[in-house]
């Protein structure tokens, strides 16, 4: 490209360039202190940085407090129905695969209501960001234990203490089939969780993020006080998410390759320390969407007609 | 040698049925074509084990088709009981008397192996049944069905079933050459060697056939210049959702609808279209409702226990206005219930089924060529009233197959282009019309359309909102719809005289056989009449007006309902068939309902007689007891 050609487009980029209060819409009813303000601060920030047209983005959420986001996102957004944001996704990629899309959810949405949508979506790998918001509880129904409330904590469903261990969502995702992104992160580390969803953003595939957060209401000493006093890793690599200095006074680092299959199921299995950063990627899964798009025909309206006439010829008796 | 001797008919219903697996089917599918391509007119019924190989040599293992074949172009139903039965073995004979299907002066062409088989149970169960169809006054021809097989191949199970079609060939003096090129048409793909088998064993038992049959029938088919297809309700589905520009279907499989399924996987993608078989029957209607929210009205074909679970999701498409179609392939319930045969009993499910008031309006092809014209009437109605379309078929129009006029595709219109200018930023999602409740969708891509879409109540902008004003006036929004749509509706048209003793109401199916029984009824001097209904919701107008002018209305459906005569039942207490229970509260009027589940289709007799039945009991009561409101309420 001419210099002249460049810097001309760079001009035209600049007068169309967003700014964050473009990604505003209604102010956000979310209990202060809350975790889902920073993970809709850091999708605004995200789309900026891409420069991306508010309509031409898909937000797409399940029911939960999280799930509101939609409502605060001024891209087009889809409130659903209780843990099946996945699917509606899927449709929304599938007919429209030009558009971006997010889905958000919670940790009782995603992997308990939604877990069957949950899993088969990590093998279709479709091209979307996948965000669930992990507070391990229930709290929009006010306090129920989630499948990650922690071993022995009482809820409202469990006033003696919890039954079972927590899920492991991580290791959950690294058994599937075909995932291609997986990262964790929290809202108590706001610049580790605007370069892991920008990370997530540019991957091509589904890019699962688990994002740790307290509800300082129903779970305020969940997490170690809200991060303060919980044992974390940060992975490192340098194709992974940055780790900047002061992440270190959290936890250390540790060298890990993302690309290696076997080694980001040993890390997803290990709970304590949490760890923090990009276990997986492998951006050479194909993503669904565009597997069914290549396969289809695209006939223009004589050919649709000419080849429907033949159709009708199979079933033609007389 | 003499030839049969050939007595011509108007029309006859033949069945043929084997143990699962050993081919009734494909002999029945061949025969059918081969009176198809004669010009013929037919209507056929599968008969479908539940079981892929169920225990052989058992009535459960029956396999096969009924087909009911005429001189005249229009056969609008299975029939009346079966004239002729070729059956594989007793059992499968057996299980067809069972199902009461069979005339009792049937003429049973049945495999004679079993007269000396080697298992002593065989041989008895053998002799009983066929003395039991003597008893009755049958004719039995008795066919060394596996021994002739054996003079051409080494297992007969490989070729007994084509051997099969060959006599029936002979028996319908039918042209074996045609015979032979549709066998050649249906076997394509397999190898040289099993098609010319498959052709040779045809023309044996063709030429058994004549050298061995006393009698023969002649069909001969009403000549026509319109050409015909010949095709089952599900493949008519897949083909109209073609042409209705659907892009996408999303499913998971169940019986009785996957087979539309199947035939849509097999051409969609020539037609830029898919098939998305999801992880189940929640993300099924999820993934069409996610396509149609971004603007590609999309479908999904399911059947009872696959409705139950997307329930949430269709009070989701209601709330949010988003254009969607279900189909609906009624199969018999409730729970797994019956899944290979034939109920009509998720009216009130498709009505009522989703949690809150969700308005909605529902559709029942009632006969396989509307199952063709029927996805792009459902996909104008969704995406012009931004509402859920449900249409109802059933397991008789899903594998049944008819004769109707080719349709003529480059009628089709062009597939509908994706809108995407930019409205006002403050351009409302939901503009209701204050009268009508319509609205214009705003589609993810268009500039100044940004805003949620909420399963929450909201008003015309869209945002969450708890308010009793704005709750009231998005139920009343979306009802009005429905109102909307009845406005435009036509009153039904009455088959038979517009007034009258007795008025019977149908949906679905059923209508080729009360409308036949209604013309053997008015043939016969009874004062009889139909009305059909495609629009269960809205209903269409005109009903009550058109009831008040009969002594007597009565639904006939295909689905449960008390008998007033069983123990406990009183007027109090009695459960009527779904239609009459919709209708009933629609006009107050006091209507009935000849509702049953036999898990097949009616046959025009059994509709002929209760109409009858219910004549002589009206005679008996005072003639000025008319058609009355439901007591206490005028």
């Amino acid at each position: 490209m001419s210099a002249i050609a460049k810097e001309s487009l760079l001009e035209v980029c600049a007068a169309d360039t967003h700014t964050l209060e473009d990604y505003d819409a209604e102010r956000p009813r979310w209990c202060k202190g809350c975790g889902d303000h920073g993970v809709l601060a850091a999708l605004q920030r995200v789309l900026r940085k891409n420069n991306v047209e508010p309509e031409n983005a898909v937000a797409v959420s399940g029911i939960g407090c999280s799930s509101r986001l939609p409502h605060y996102l001024n891209t087009y957004g889809f409130h659903g129905i209780h843990g099946r944001a996945l699917p509606i996704a899927t449709g929304v990629r599938l007919s429209r695969p030009e558009l971006p899309v997010i889905a958000i959810m919670g940790d009782g949405d995603c992997f308990s209501i939604g877990g069957n949508h949950w899993l088969h979506a990590i093998r279709y790998n479709i091209n979307a960001v996948v965000l669930v918001l992990d507070n391990e509880v229930y709290a929009l129904t006010k306090m129920q234990a989630s499948p990650t409330t922690p071993d022995g904590w009482k809820t409202n469903t469990t006033p003696r203490g919890t039954y079972l261990h927590p899920l492991n969502p991580l290791s959950a995702v690294m058994g599937m089939t075909n995932v291609s992104f997986l990262a964790q992160t929290a809202t108590w580390l706001p610049a580790h969780l605007d370069e892991t969803i920008e990370k997530a953003w540019d991957h091509h595939g589904l890019s699962f993020v688990r994002i740790l957060q307290r509800c300082p209401v129903f779970m305020p000493t969940a997490f170690g006080e809200g991060g303060v006093h919980f044992p974390v890793v940060f992975l490192e690599h340098e194709d992974g998410i940055p780790i900047h200095p002061s992440l270190l006074n959290r936890g250390p680092a540790q060298p890990h390759d993302h690309r290696n299959i076997n080694e980001a199921q040993r890390v997803a299995v290990t709970v304590d320390p949490a760890p923090m950063g990009l276990l997986y990627q492998n951006p050479e899964v194909p993503a669904y969407e565009e597997i069914r798009w290549q396969r289809k025909a695209k006939p223009d309206y004589e050919t649709f007609l000419q080849r429907l006439d033949a159709a009708m010829d199979n079933y033609t008796v007389s | 040698m003499t030839r049969p001797r050939r007595i011509s008919l108007p029309e006859h219903t033949v069945e043929i049925v084997s143990d699962a697996g050993e081919g009734a089917q494909k002999a029945a599918i061949a025969f059918a074509q081969l009176c198809a391509k004669a010009g013929n007119g037919l209507w056929t019924v599968e008969i479908i084990p539940s079981e892929i190989r169920p225990p052989p040599h058992t009535t459960g293992s029956a396999s096969g088709n009924r087909i009911r074949l005429a001189e005249r172009s229009q056969v609008t139903n299975a029939g009346n009981l079966a004239n002729v039965v070729l059956a594989f073995n007793e059992m499968a004979l057996l299980s067809r008397l069972q199902a009461e299907s069979l005339a009792d002066d049937v003429l049973v062409l049945i495999d004679d192996q079993w007269a000396t088989h080697e298992n002593e149970n065989y041989r008895v169960s053998y002799r009983d049944v066929v003395e039991q169809f003597r008893a009755r006054g049958s004719t039995i021809l008795e066919i060394p069905l596996q021994r002739e097989t054996l003079r051409h191949v080494e297992d007969a199970q490989q070729g007994k079933n084509m051997f099969a079609v060959g006599l029936l060939c002979a028996l319908y003096s039918k042209d074996v050459l045609v015979l032979q090129e549709v066998i050649r048409k249906i076997f394509k793909g397999k190898s040289k060697q099993v098609v010319d088998l498959a052709v040779k064993l045809a023309g044996a038992g063709y030429e058994y056939g004549l050298a061995n049959l006393e009698q023969c029938f002649e069909i001969n088919a009403v000549p026509t210049d319109v050409p015909k297809v010949a095709m089952n309700g599900n493949t008519a589905l897949a083909l109209g959702a073609i042409a209705a520009g659907f892009e996408l279907c999303s499913m998971y499989p169940i019986t009785p609808a996957t087979s539309a399924s199947h035939a849509l996987s097999d051409l969609f993608e020539d037609f830029g279209g898919f098939v998305h078989q999801a992880e189940d029957e929640i993300a099924a209607i999820g993934v069409a409702l996610g396509a149609s929210y971004a603007g590609k009205t999309a479908l999904t074909i399911t059947s009872g226990p696959g409705m139950a679970l997307k329930a949430e999701f269709q009070g989701l498409a209601v709330m949010t206005e988003t254009p969607l179609v279900i189909v609906d392939v009624q199969r018999g319930g409730p729970s797994t219930g019956l899944p290979t045969k034939i109920e009509q009993s998720d009216l009130l499910h498709a009505l009522y089924g989703a949690p809150g008031d969700a308005p909605k309006v529902v559709l029942a092809p009632s006969t396989i060529e509307e199952c063709y014209y029927i996805l792009s009437v459902a996909r104008k109605i969704a995406e012009e009233f931004r509402m859920l379309v449900i249409v109802l078929s059933d397991a008789n129009l899903a594998t049944g197959q008819q004769l109707f006029d080719r349709p003529n595709v480059f009628a089709t219109p062009p597939r509908s282009q994706l809108d995407l200018s930019p409205v006002p930023t403050n351009a409302l999602p939901y503009a209701w019309d204050p009268t009508t409740g319509l609205s214009e969708r705003l589609i993810p891509g268009q500039p100044g359309g940004m805003g949620v879409t909420t399963s929450l109540n909201h008003d015309r902008d869209g945002k969450a909102c708890y308010d009793a004003e704005r709750n009231k006036r998005g139920h009343a929004m979306r009802s009005r719809k429905l109102a909307a749509l009845q406005q435009t509706l036509q009153r039904p048209r009455v088959h038979g005289a517009p007034e009258g003793e007795l008025l019977l109401v149908g949906w679905g199916s059923t209508r080729g056989a009360i409308e036949e029984a209604v013309d053997m009824a008015r043939g016969a001097g009874h004062s009889v009449s139909s009305v059909h209904l495609q629009f269960l919701s809205p209903l269409p107008p005109g009903l009550k007006d058109i009831f008040t002018k009969f002594r007597r209305v009565i639904t006939v459906e295909l689905n449960y309902s008390d008998d007033p005569q069983a123990p406990l039942i009183t007027e109090e207490n009695r459960r009527y068939g779904q239609l009459a229970w919709v209708l009933r509260a629609a006009t107050l009027l006091d209507i009935d309902c000849f509702a049953n589940v036999p898990g097949r289709p009616y046959m025009p007799v059994e509709i002929l007689d209760e109409a009858k039945r219910i004549l002589a009991t009206m005679d008996t009561k005072s003639p000025a007891q008319r058609l009355t409101a439901v007591e206490g309420v005028s």
